[in-house]
């Protein structure tokens, strides 16, 4: 049983003293019970952190039936994604015995890890980086505004020096696959990202990789 | 022989510090509490490090881990819009308590044909409910129209929302009241099957669209 207040000890011979101790002592068990309930119910029902969205803007449609050429983006690097599996190639596309007798595009295997992904994103993208860096110390300073600071990242993400990143998938790369190179994009402080359709020739590619 | 005292302890226990922790836990999590939607399917979203939170004024779609879709509008007046063009759209009839139900409910997931019938069931009944979601193949792409009607119903309940604060003499942010549209894509799903909602999106020109993903801390 819960009590409330002491059990007195000393003076249990005398009856008449004892039985108005008694009557302070109130039976705490139901309450306990209710709490508990209560307390389960919280706990079971509740969600604790709210779910967060992760932003990307697609590329817009275009509406003309003539496929157009491969895009002419300086500084760009295509990911491939496979079923668990992510490939990487820098530039422009060349398919076997192109036109410019530039030697054909072979991929390249990178893992989803810290010194995979993540270091060749880095080493790509060092000029965002370093004038993010220098950004983040004048907002620490209070040198410039936020507003400014957005703004001024944003121009250096689009900057001719920044990288550009392609995505293709292919059919059994899964979601997670996508939202994990697109989060480690976004670590990386990458501006341009594209999802792109993938090209016959470069499932080709993949296939002859595994 | 004397006898031997033993003091007579009662078996109880002070279960005082015991209730105040349980009651302070009970305030804290009634507090912190925001409850779980009754969804149709349960998707398990990946991770990522994006802090922000879902916003307002939203229009979801939820593609599972066999590709099927279901789509959910938050604001009831919208979702009472959306349905009513949508009726008109197909000349599928709604009585009022359907539609009733409908402002209701959480996401749904079927055919035009079958929604009649879904809306009646009860929420356990629908979760159970053997669908194969929202079709958004070419031949017969219901999504699409639920997607541009749940767009228009979605942007006029916006509007209201901010003249009513306009009104009220805040200054509103008009981008805030207009729709935003989150995918919640399970992580095992083929990416495929979200490149097929995303293309829908892509077809209505509706190109920002925003993933559910849940936190993860940022690396150093």
């Amino acid at each position: 049983m819960a009590d409330m207040g002491e059990s007195g000890g000393g003076h249990e011979g005398k009856g008449k003293k004892r039985a108005k101790k008694s009557s302070t002592r109130i039976d705490m068990t139901p309450m306990v019970d209710l709490g508990f309930l209560l307390l389960t119910f919280f706990v079971m029902t509740s969600t604790f952190s709210k779910p967060k969205v992760m932003s990307l803007v697609y590329p817009a449609k275009i509406e003309d039936p003539t496929p157009p050429d491969q895009p002419k983006i300086n500084n760009a690097i295509t990911f491939l994604l496979s079923e668990d599996k992510i490939y990487y190639y820098a530039g422009q596309y060349y398919s076997k015995g192109n036109k410019e007798g530039k030697p054909a595009t072979e991929l390249e295997e990178t893992t989803f890890g810290p010194n995979g992904l993540r270091k060749l994103l880095a080493d790509r993208n060092a000029y965002v980086i370093r004038k993010k860096e220098g950004l983040d110390e004048k907002l620490k300073k209070k040198q410039i505004q936020d507003t400014t600071y957005e703004r001024t990242l944003i121009d250096y993400k689009k900057h001719k020096e920044a990288l550009k990143v392609l995505v293709k998938t292919d059919d059994k790369a899964t979601c997670k696959n996508f939202i994990d190179l697109i989060d480690e994009l976004k670590i990386a402080q990458i501006g341009v990202i594209a999802p792109v359709d993938l090209l016959a020739s470069e499932l080709e590619l993949i296939k002859a990789k595994k | 022989m004397p006898k031997i005292k033993i003091p007579k302890h009662s078996p109880s226990i002070d279960m005082t510090p015991m209730v105040d922790l349980a009651f302070l836990l009970v305030t804290f999590f009634m507090l912190t509490a925001s409850f779980r939607s009754n969804e149709p399917v349960d998707v398990e979203p990946p991770s990522s490090i994006s802090d922000k939170i879902i916003p307002e004024n939203v229009l979801l779609v939820t593609i599972d881990k066999g590709g099927r879709v279901f789509m959910n509008l938050k604001e009831a007046e919208a979702r009472r819009e959306l349905l009513q063009n949508m009726s008109a759209k197909y000349k599928i009839g709604f009585s009022e308590k359907q539609y009733e139900t409908f402002a209701g409910m959480s996401s749904f997931g079927c055919t035009m044909k079958e929604l009649p019938g879904y809306i009646d069931m009860g929420a356990e009944e629908r979760k159970k409910y053997e669908t194969k979601g929202i079709p958004s193949d070419s031949t017969n792409n219901q999504l699409k129209d639920w997607i541009f009607y749940g767009n228009i119903a979605s942007l006029n309940s916006g509007k209201t929302a901010y003249e009513e604060a306009k009104a009220k003499g805040d200054k509103p942010e008009i981008n805030d009241f207009k729709p935003k549209f989150i995918l919640k894509v399970d992580g095992q799903a083929v990416y495929v099957h979200a490149q097929n909602v995303i293309n829908v999106f892509r077809d209505l020109h509706l190109n920002n669209l925003n993933f559910v993903t849940s936190a993860e801390a940022t690396p150093k």
